[in-house]
């Protein structure tokens, strides 16, 4: 057996000890003799979200491919063992070897969401790595970041050596060879990023300088020093098919929270909602070839013993071969107990063929997600969903025997109205009437339309990053009216309706558009404490609030301004594809409630074109 | 696997028969889930040398090709050892489980002075009664009966004790039983020893199984039987 990096005392003293002793199906060995560079990967969350995270196995089976690369997995220690090594000294280490993350040569981090950002920290604490990027050495990993939150890097900025902008699979190549080379000639970590700087994609962020107006906003931002690009444009894999794909995904011992085969079949979306960051940064859509799909799905069942296989993607039913997919899917494994899980899908006569074959009628329920109440709000975020198509859906469904329907809303939308929100609850209400229109004997009991809202947050490179995000006060005043409304509904108790957490948004609000200035705050939240704050029983608001007014950070500055189009935004070095021409005319069309056709229909003239692929030129 | 939870390793061997392609029958309904019981759950922190689960198979190919196929498939620190046919009426695992051998060994630093003395006045008592606490109530019980062997040999303690759903007793249970016999002058200094290594550092105790059994014979004159000698060899 592999020896542990944990003693059996503490193994046996913690919660899930399966999360730290690595030896996984599928994961990678190697030996080191063989191994020039040690990439450590991390999802700076607990080890069974981590593990369900698509990006990381490509990546990992990425470097591993490479002969004298050895790419290993480190997730977020839970609470419980956190505690215990940081009294013992004990570092943080990778799974496959056991051994400390500062002994890698890279410590690449995705960044999924805003409220791990604490947990990044909490990561390069425990492998006894710099916190800030400036300290760092050659005795220490190279940290490089990349995920969807890269799109604004900014409150990550003195944390991070390196930021990967955009899709993982093009030039982590020329950035490890970058990295023999310098250690081949002896370059200095500062020459090293110089280089890694000038790979498209690469942002270092300690090469560029920004300088504030009295009022916080940005009066300049720029490279600090000669043969620095001034603009950093995103790297995108066009041919989706000549991608590397996991095959052989690593299968935890402990039940992940995607326990099944992932196979991503299409990234980008044609649909342009305007609140949807990743409809924006990963346009322009591809699909993979369902010839390539089958194979992978072949496999990856195969080599992983799975149950159950989950066709992902933002809008499966824009896959325009989806059929032939399912098809394919459910008449290879009949009976074999494989599922099929088709999140995002439309509610059509197709899905529902699908869903009636795969899953329990009774028990699953419909989603649907129609984002706003009003027609007219649906029309303002560019939601191609009409009533009309929500309630013919749903009766569909009911017709099925379906009797459990979900509504995904959101709440503090620009613009947005009482009468807007109000139509949460009679939308609701119609959905529920239409169950009732079925003749008494084709029911299955009650039937229980389930409404759920968040709360808006704007999003960089969206039409909608100008705009005002509601405060938490004003958040919760309309989650109060929606309420009230759905108990004034005459089938009120077919409906249910529950709404996220405010403080938590709020939080996402500041740090999704906010600029370099909270790097300090940031710090200080961790030192205080601050940790696993997507977990609703760790967040802790009052220390988050104790760090801001420390550092004199103004939230309403970050959440509740809205922004002049002529302004500096921090992330606007980065060129995701998506022109800011583009963005102001869709916010403008958004004032109007002009909705904007899918890419499909008609070209709106994005600026995704210039990568020369994809759905720009399916004709 | 000392660190892999019983649910954890279930569903560790469900992929693994999969991807093995062992022709395993599969229960009808919207969510088929494949025919398998495993004999007896091995709690965290536990080693063992004779585990076993049974599937029910449409076709299968020999034991020599299954344990191969199956081989192939395994992590580190798992081995299929015997793959047999059980008779077409046998129950399933969990249900003929009568017993279960077990040795105890303490970590290096560990060593607990006259552990044979111990053992054998422990066995001496006509009853030993413990209270076991469940979620819903506190009782007492009587191990006596569930211990069908207790013997040390070189600081290791091996015992055979019941197991399965009619009478059940762990390992953990009986050391906790030892280390009360602190009354006697002869016993005294070694239950001692073993209830500070129960209470304070029970990682230092390693409980590893050895093997499991049926029974055979009678509820008055039982026969244990390897659960592996209940079935026969495919080939």
């Amino acid at each position: 057996m592999n020896r542990l990096a944990l003693s059996d005392e503490i193994l046996l003293k913690i919660d899930k000890p399966a999360r730290y002793i690595g030896n996984e199906i599928n994961s990678v060995k190697k030996d080191l003799k063989d191994v020039n560079i040690r990439f450590c990967m991390c999802f700076p969350d607990v080890y069974e979200i981590g593990m369900s995270h698509l990006g990381i196995q490509i990546l990992y089976h990425m470097f591993n491919q490479i002969e004298d690369v050895y790419c290993e997995r480190v997730y977020s220690p839970w609470p419980d063992l956190d505690q215990i090594m940081r009294e013992r000294h004990i570092p943080l280490f990778a799974l496959e070897t056991q051994d400390p993350v500062k002994e890698f040569d890279f410590l690449g981090i995705t960044i999924q969401y805003e409220m791990c950002y604490t947990n990044i920290l909490q990561v390069l604490d425990l492998s006894q790595i710099p916190l800030l990027a400036k300290d760092r050495t050659w005795d220490d990993p190279v940290v490089i970041g990349g995920g969807p939150c890269t799109y604004n890097p900014e409150p990550l900025a003195d944390f991070f050596d390196i930021f990967y902008i955009g899709e993982g699979e093009t030039v982590y190549g020329a950035l490890l060879d970058v990295y023999r080379d310098a250690k081949a000639k002896g370059l200095s970590r500062e020459e090293f990023l110089l280089k890694a700087a000038n790979i498209p994609g690469l942002y270092v962020p300690a090469f560029y300088d920004v300088r504030y107006h009295e009022d916080g906003t940005i009066a300049s931002f720029g490279p600090n020093r000669p043969g620095v690009p001034s603009v950093v444009h995103k790297e995108i894999m066009m041919d989706l098919d000549k991608a590397c794909y996991p095959l052989k995904p690593v299968v935890p011992f402990v039940k992940a929270t995607q326990d099944r085969v992932t196979l991503e079949i299409l990234r980008g979306c044609i649909r342009g909602c305007r609140f949807c960051q990743a409809g924006m940064i990963y346009r322009p859509l591809r699909e993979r070839s369902v010839e390539s799909l089958k194979t992978y799905a072949v496999e990856m069942l195969k080599n992983t013993g799975y149950e159950e296989i989950n066709l992902s993607s933002l809008s499966s039913s824009d896959h325009r071969e989806l059929k032939e997919l399912v098809t394919f899917l459910m008449d290879q494994w009949n009976g074999q107990g494989v599922n099929i899980s088709l999140p995002s899908l439309r509610i059509d006569a197709f899905s529902l063929d699908v869903m009636s074959k795969v899953q329990d009628v009774r028990k699953s329920s419909l989603t649907f997600a129609p984002e706003a109440g009003s027609q007219r709000m649906r029309d303002v975020i560019n939601k191609g969903l009409t009533e009309e198509v929500i309630l013919n859906g749903a009766w569909e469904a009911f017709l099925g025997g379906w009797t459990k329907v979900k509504l995904y809303f959101m709440l503090g939308l620009p613009g947005e109205t009482e009468e807007d929100i109000r139509e949460i609850a009679r939308l609701s209400e119609k959905v529920a009437k239409k169950y009732y229109e079925l003749p008494k004997e084709q029911r299955n009991g009650k039937c229980q339309v389930t409404a759920s809202s968040s709360f808006f947050v704007p999003k960089p490179f969206t039409p909608f990053q100008w705009v005002s995000m509601n405060t938490k006060s004003e958040f919760l005043g309309k989650a109060r009216i929606v309420n009230e409304e759905m108990k004034a509904q005459l089938n009120r108790k077919s409906l249910r309706y529950n709404w996220h957490e405010a403080d938590l948004t709020i939080l996402e609000g500041v740090f999704a558009r906010g600029d370099r200035k909270l790097c300090r705050g940031l710090l200080r939240a961790y030192e205080l404490g601050c940790m696993f704050d997507s977990w609703s029983e760790y967040l802790d608001n009052d220390k988050w609030m104790q760090a801001f007014s420390e550092c004199g950070i103004d939230i309403d500055f970050y959440t509740s301004r809205e922004r002049d189009p002529k302004e500096i935004l921090p992330w606007d070095f980065i060129d995701a594809g998506v022109t800011k021409e583009f963005l102001l005319r869709e916010y403008e069309r958004s004032k109007q409630a002009v909705v904007t056709p899918n890419c499909r229909s008609a070209c709106a003239g994005c600026g995704a074109r210039c990568y020369q692929g994809g759905v720009c030129f399916e004709n | 696997m000392k660190f892999v939870g019983h649910l954890d390793m279930m569903r560790y061997f469900q992929k693994a028969i999969r991807r093995a392609g062992i022709d395993i029958a599969y229960s009808a309904g919207y969510s088929p889930h494949q025919i398998m019981s495993f004999a007896s759950p091995l709690g965290v922190g536990l080693t063992s040398d004779g585990e076993y689960l049974d599937i029910e198979v449409n076709s299968s190919k020999t034991s020599e090709e299954s344990i191969a196929a199956l081989n192939r498939e395994m992590a580190e620190g798992v081995e299929v050892v015997s793959y047999r046919k059980l008779p077409e009426d046998a129950k399933n695992a969990m249900s003929v489980v009568a017993a279960a051998d077990y040795r105890i060994s303490f970590s290096e630093e560990v060593a607990i002075p006259s552990l044979e003395q111990l053992t054998e006045r422990f066995m001496m008592q006509k009853e030993i009664l413990i209270t076991k606490k469940t979620k819903k109530s506190e009782g007492v019980v009587d191990l006596k009966p569930m211990i069908y062997g207790l013997r040390a040999k070189n600081d290791t303690l091996f015992m055979r004790l019941a197991t399965g759903s009619a009478a059940n007793c762990k390992p953990i249970h009986v050391l906790e039983a030892m280390a009360e016999m602190k009354g006697q002058e002869e016993t005294r200094e070694a239950a001692a020893a073993l209830e500070k290594l129960v209470v304070r550092t029970p990682y230092a105790i390693c409980i590893h199984r050895l093997q499991i059994y049926g029974n055979t014979g009678s509820g008055d004159a039982p026969v244990f039987t390897a659960l592996e000698d209940l079935g026969e060899e495919i080939v």
